[in-house]
């Protein structure tokens, strides 16, 4: 392989670990506090959807975020609603949404814009533009690592630095802060914090909202960067690859990153291995790569390959004993 | 709860229930309206499109009969204390086991040989695929749910490389195996009625149809009457209380697990042998995942199950009716409320309960004095 094809493919490892970063963290806030997340590929469906929409009908980045980041933490505060005020089955509640979501979003895409549940191509104008793109004779000229590094890491959307950027801020909120102590209190003992005198329940609508803000940033990455326009089903089990990377991460944002990056880089990878003989394994199928994931979370969550140990209180709704 | 009082059983049982449905239609009847059509309109067109002829009961029937074995799977697992996701899954490796059962043997084999051994292959393949996370579950302490969603996506690939890899005619452009023989031919109700001198139109119902009643049958009987449904819905109710009166818990849960999967592979016989002939792709679409609405509103108890996958099969059926009908329908609109049938009747069951007490309570006590 030669610097361009590993500048390229660390790239497309980038592109694709976005949404995966972004649910995972969405992920890790909800789970720590509490509450199970199954609803993360719903919620980026939808949110991907309203930015769509929105995008399509006003031309107008801003309210295309605006409308996302609504969707996102009005299905959060609906999770929260149901699961956190009135103590019903996480677990449910999660195939609820992505259920609801994946049929809704074909339906009202049909009858709003009549393409088979696709939105028209977005303009350019809400599109997300490179950032930080090296001039082409600079690239041309530059030593091998270099060149692969700039292809790799320079030129990607605002999104991609984004999510980047918050793997280290949700570590720092979670890790660092009295918000973020009390929160993963909230999941793992909920009888202290109340104890405490601080509310289990506000602590985990919080978790919840900043969950909502998450997911919509993703379903905004997939129609305002990756994809040209919104197409039904388009998050493609990313929500639960996302869910996967997150518990393959122990239930924290820099390993869930790390989970993430390499998920991606499979993804991106499954491509380009596709007949390629490897040595003492024969020729790999794509299938075996894009499941190698999946089987990855099985077999950690077996406890083969470390201990990946939920939050105590994961799934367990609080009930205030007066 | 907060609502100072029980409920009273029926209002429980019946009344909370059916309000919950009812918020679900009335909340997808909104979306009818936003989407520009007329929810009445709709609906009577749903209902006629599903029991208004005989081609429309049959294809009624055959999509309920999908959900009668997911919904049973579902069912199953959430008597024994457990919450199977992964119907989706199971449901394709049943089929992977009915295919490879036929596409050996339907060729050479007389029916009455094969199709045993085609259903037994289906429940032994969806079962194959449960055990492995109800094992990790039990002696690996693995959630169950987050391994068998993981499973859902492995068993996709599988079905996939198996497809393309393996049972792909060369030469064939779409992905499917070779049509299989004759011996794998799942009599079709058309033809049974047509032996029977009466005409009914040609539809994909078949056999499969009372495979599913039977399941229904046997599941009540085997949970509800027996000693091993008894220890299993022990397990489910009081783990606790159960591992404490010589239950053991591990053997509970690949018993549930087993037993759920083996339902879910069921689906196989309906879909590949009965319907299509061949192994596709996408016989599962999201039966597994309706499997769970299913379970929710008949309560996790075979009748409701049953009474349920008709009023399921009736919407799917309706809606692919409605989709040639109106221009702009989709049928993803059942999906939507299949979603929010989810929603209001699992998810937020409980919700409506304390208002229900208090117009119940309310209404009991204005009631009492003048009656005496």
């Amino acid at each position: 392989m030669d610097d361009v094809a590993v500048g390229t493919l660390l790239a497309s490892t980038l592109r694709v670990s976005v949404p995966l970063i972004l649910c995972a963290l969405a992920g890790c806030l909800s789970e720590r506090s509490g509450v199970i997340d199954l609803g993360l590929e719903g919620k980026m469906l939808l949110t991907a959807f309203g930015a769509g929409a929105a995008a399509a009908v006003f031309g107008s980045l801003p309210l295309a975020l605006a409308v996302a980041l609504i969707v996102g933490v009005a299905l959060s505060m609906l999770h929260g609603y149901a699961c956190v005020s009135h103590r019903g089955d996480q677990v449910v509640m999660g195939m609820a949404i992505t259920m609801t979501a994946a049929g809704l979003t074909v339906v009202l895409g049909i009858a709003w814009f009549h393409q088979g549940g696709q939105t028209p191509g977005l303009p350019d104008a809400v599109r997300l533009a490179p950032w930080f793109a090296p001039p082409a004779e600079w690239i041309d000229h530059a030593p091998p690592l270099l060149k692969a590094l700039a292809i790799g890491l320079l030129g990607h959307n605002v999104m991609v630095y984004a999510a980047l950027a918050l793997v280290p801020l949700v570590w720092w909120l979670l890790a660092r802060t009295r918000f973020g102590l009390r929160l993963r209190a909230a999941g793992e003992n909920p009888a202290m914090v109340d104890a405490a005198g601080v509310s289990v329940q506000v602590l985990r609508y919080a978790a919840l909202a900043l969950n909502g803000v998450l997911c919509s940033l993703a379903g905004c990455y997939l129609v305002l960067a990756q994809n040209p326009s919104f197409i039904p089903h388009m998050t493609a089990g990313r929500g639960y690859m996302a869910l996967a990377a997150m518990i393959f991460g122990k239930w924290q944002p820099v390993g869930a990153l790390w989970a993430c990056l390499l998920f991606g880089f499979l993804d991106a990878a499954a491509i380009r291995l596709q007949g390629v003989v490897l040595p003492g394994i024969g020729a790999v199928p794509v299938q075996a790569i894009q499941a190698l994931p999946y089987v990855m979370t099985v077999v950690l969550l077996a406890g083969f390959i470390g201990r990946a140990r939920a939050p105590k209180a994961l799934g367990v709704p609080y009930a205030k004993t007066h | 709860m907060n609502s100072g009082g029980e409920l009273p059983r029926w209002l429980d049982l019946v009344v909370l229930p059916l309000f919950n449905l009812g918020l679900a239609l009335a909340v997808c009847g909104g979306v009818v309206l936003v989407v520009g059509l007329d929810p009445l309109q709709v609906l009577a067109l749903l209902v006629q499109g599903a029991f208004g002829s005989r081609i429309g009961i049959s294809y009624t029937l055959y999509y309920a009969t999908t959900f009668v074995f997911t919904g049973l799977a579902v069912a199953v697992a959430f008597h024994g204390g457990l919450f199977n996701i992964g119907g989706e899954g199971q449901a394709m490796l049943g089929g992977i086991g009915t295919a490879l059962v036929a596409l050996a043997l339907a060729d050479q084999w007389p029916a009455w040989l094969v199709l045993p051994l085609m259903v037994l292959a289906a429940a032994v393949f969806g079962m194959a695929w449960a055990a492995v996370p109800a094992a990790l579950q039990a002696w690996r302490g693995s959630h169950v749910v987050i391994t068998t969603i993981m499973f859902n996506f492995i068993a996709s690939a599988l079905l996939s490389w198996l497809l393309i890899n393996v049972l792909k005619e060369p030469g064939n452009m779409t992905v499917e195996s070779r049509s299989f023989g004759p011996g794998a031919h799942v009599p079709a109700l058309h033809e049974m009625l047509a032996g029977l001198g009466i005409e009914w139109p040609r539809s994909p119902l078949n056999l499969s149809v009372l495979l599913a009643a039977a399941s229904a049958v046997l599941v009540y009987l085997l949970v509800w009457r027996t000693r091993p449904g008894y220890m299993l819905r022990a397990v489910g109710f009081a783990p606790e209380a159960a591992r404490y009166a010589g239950i053991r818990p591990h053997a509970q849960i690949m018993f549930s697990m087993g037993l759920s999967g083996a339902l879910a592979g069921l689906v196989g016989i309906n879909e590949v042998a009965g319907t299509h002939g061949r192994l596709l792709l996408d016989y599962v679409v999201g039966a597994g995942f309706a499997g769970i609405a299913v379970s929710l509103i008949g309560r996790n108890h075979p009748v409701g199950i049953v009474l349920a996958s008709l009023l399921f099969g009736a919407l799917y059926q309706g809606g692919a009716e409605l989709a040639f009908e109106i221009a702009g329908f989709s049928r993803d609109m059942v999906f939507t409320l299949q979603g929010l049938i989810v929603l209001f009747s699992g998810a937020m069951a409980q919700v409506a309960a304390p208002t229900l007490a208090r117009a119940w309570f309310s209404i009991e006590r204005r009631w009492r004095p003048a009656h005496g």
